[in-house]
């Protein structure tokens, strides 16, 4: 174990890292402590230039006003009718496209896998243009279902390279000894290899999901009114609105930090695990 | 569906790249545009905001890199078993999760005039404040120290999982042979890390380049255009208040494309080799 274990080291140190952790961890916080704190400061707190002091009192109608006053309400929800189908579609399909490149040796099997993970690195801007023209045509600019397709769509890319790993590591014999009881090849993706999928299946979406709620060049590119935009735009058009008003500016960041925050806590493992599995792999 | 959202729409990008166009059709739902051939090229070459930007993207790429050393370090910190530790590491963990928009909010509030803290701060040690995303030399600076909050954030977890697979009995072997501290980290622990390493300096990499969320919250170019990075100046030729020159839009972001493509296939490459061993 790199580095030495802390409980061979001498008292004293031991002492000092105890203390240095909570600190370090308060010092690298800090800004976002801060945010949380405005939030919940009433403003004439600020307007008389507490800034830091003692808020005079904890002003949760900070909160209450967003929601009544601004549609950030609505905001959230958009930012849910996109996210949802995305994890769904883009997990199930990278599931066959996995499947199919990491047991079926054919041809262009490897041509195709490259494909998936340049496409994964691809800056966003490439696409904007001629994305942004299709979902016009399409008549799709402006709703939630033109900005998910194309998030399923590209988020199938870094999926599939995901999900081909993770089946490739898989033990094979299972498939084969499944082929050899002569269960057809579909029978063996649906009751041999997706229940082993599961921890995957669980940290892809989580992955997933955080990325989508957290974009915001696409929405920004693909929605424009109250009625489409996902939180991340919203809050960006609300921050031109509410010009140095910061404790709104606070509390609007608080919220829309708060569904991915709430994921990454309730699914702490898998989360950690899709980052550096399919990653490292 | 791959291909028809991400592959097709590189192609047409380029194509487009030689275009002069407005993102218009007429009323028979034809192409309107004009072609210019290397025209919207050539006048990149002369456009000194297309120059400020090249140089943003770099300064964004060479301090990005910091997010390695630094997350190395916090990762080494806090690789102890104590109580609750894994709180801790969670907790650090969390400015990644956070969405950029959010970050950007932040560190515009920390930054802020007159009574954001870091204007405090150089108050007190210079005797006057710095309006740090206000002032055309130091923005891009300041953008990227926030930038730099989530992505140590990431190669921090990155090697954190690295430390754990490292191979307790050579450890064991070098402190034998009486290796400490930093050489026991450079001989020893680095050389095992390499595959973190590798994916750390891929997503940085990417990071760095991608970087469009942090501008536009913070500063939408600003001030005069000096903390533009290409992928922001691209968007704001092609939808912003510059009118819509999709062709030159789509020029910028060729030259981006192209830039990011060295890094790609050297990461294609790696795993090319890497699938050939097995």
């Amino acid at each position: 174990m790199f580095p030495r274990p802390i409980q061979k080291s001498s008292t004293a140190a031991q002492w000092v890292y105890t203390i240095a952790l909570p600190i370090a961890l308060l010092i690298w916080l800090f800004p976002l402590l801060g945010v949380a704190l405005t939030s919940l400061r009433p403003a004439s707190d600020l307007a008389q230039g507490n800034y830091f002091g003692m808020p005079s009192g904890i002003a949760w109608e900070n909160y209450v006003y967003i929601f009544t006053e601004t549609p950030i309400g609505q905001y959230m929800v958009n930012s849910l009718w996109v996210t949802i189908p995305t994890v769904i579609g883009a997990v199930s399909l990278s599931l066959m496209t996995g499947f199919a490149l990491a047991v079926y040796g054919f041809r262009a099997n490897i041509l195709v896998f490259f494909m998936f993970v340049a496409g994964n690195f691809v800056p966003f801007q490439i696409l904007m243009v001629p994305v942004r023209d299709m979902t016009l045509q399409l008549g799709m600019y402006d709703t939630w279902y033109g900005l998910a397709l194309f998030h399923i769509a590209f988020q199938t890319g870094f999926c599939t390279l995901f999900m081909r790993n993770f089946i490739k590591a898989l033990p094979f014999e299972l498939i084969e000894a499944a082929r050899v009881e002569g269960v057809s090849e579909w029978r063996i993706f649906w009751y041999i290899v997706l229940p082993l999928m599961r921890p995957a299946i669980a940290a892809l979406s989580v992955l997933v999901f955080t990325f989508i709620w957290n974009d915001f060049f696409w929405a920004t590119v693909l929605t424009q009114g109250v009625d489409s935009q996902p939180i991340t735009a919203g809050l960006s058009s609300l921050n031109g609105q509410w010009i140095a008003q910061w404790h709104l500016v606070s509390a609007g960041s608080i919220l829309a930090a708060l569904p991915p925050v709430a994921m990454f806590f309730l699914m702490q493992k898998h989360f950690i695990a899709g980052l550096t599995l399919g990653a490292v792999k | 569906m791959f291909g028809v959202y991400v592959l097709w729409p590189i192609i047409q990008s380029v194509t487009l790249s030689f275009y002069d166009w407005d993102g218009l059709y007429n009323k028979d739902g034809e192409f309107m545009g004009r072609f210019v051939g290397m025209g919207n090229y050539s006048e990149l070459m002369t456009d000194p905001a297309f120059e400020t930007s090249l140089w943003n993207n770099l300064k964004w790429l060479v301090l990005y890199m910091l997010a390695l050393p630094i997350g190395l370090f916090i990762a080494i910190f806090l690789n102890q078993t104590v109580r609750g530790i894994r709180l801790y590491k969670s907790l650090f963990f969390f400015p990644f999760v956070i969405s950029q928009v959010v970050v950007g909010l932040i560190f515009a509030w920390f930054y802020a005039p007159n009574f954001g803290l870091f204007y405090l701060l150089t108050e007190n040690v210079f005797g006057q404040g710095t309006a740090i995303l206000a002032d055309p030399d130091l923005v891009t600076y300041g953008i990227i120290a926030a930038g730099l909050w989530p992505q140590i954030a990431y190669v921090m977890i990155l090697y954190l999982t690295g430390l754990n697979n490292v191979a307790p009995d050579q450890i064991e072997a070098a402190r034998l042979d009486g290796a400490k501290g930093w050489r026991m980290l450079w001989y020893v622990v680095l050389p095992q890390l390499r595959p973190a390493t590798f994916i750390a300096v891929i997503v940085t990499v990417i990071g760095a380049l991608r970087s469009f969320d942090l501008v536009s919250i913070m500063t939408n170019g600003g001030p005069f255009g000096s903390s533009r990075v290409l992928s922001y100046y691209m968007f704001e030729m092609a939808l912003g208040e510059y009118g819509f020159r999709m062709g030159y839009g789509a020029a910028i972001a060729v030259v981006l494309f192209l830039i990011m493509m060295v890094f790609i296939s050297g990461f294609i490459w790696k795993m090319w080799r890497d699938e050939k061993e097995r």
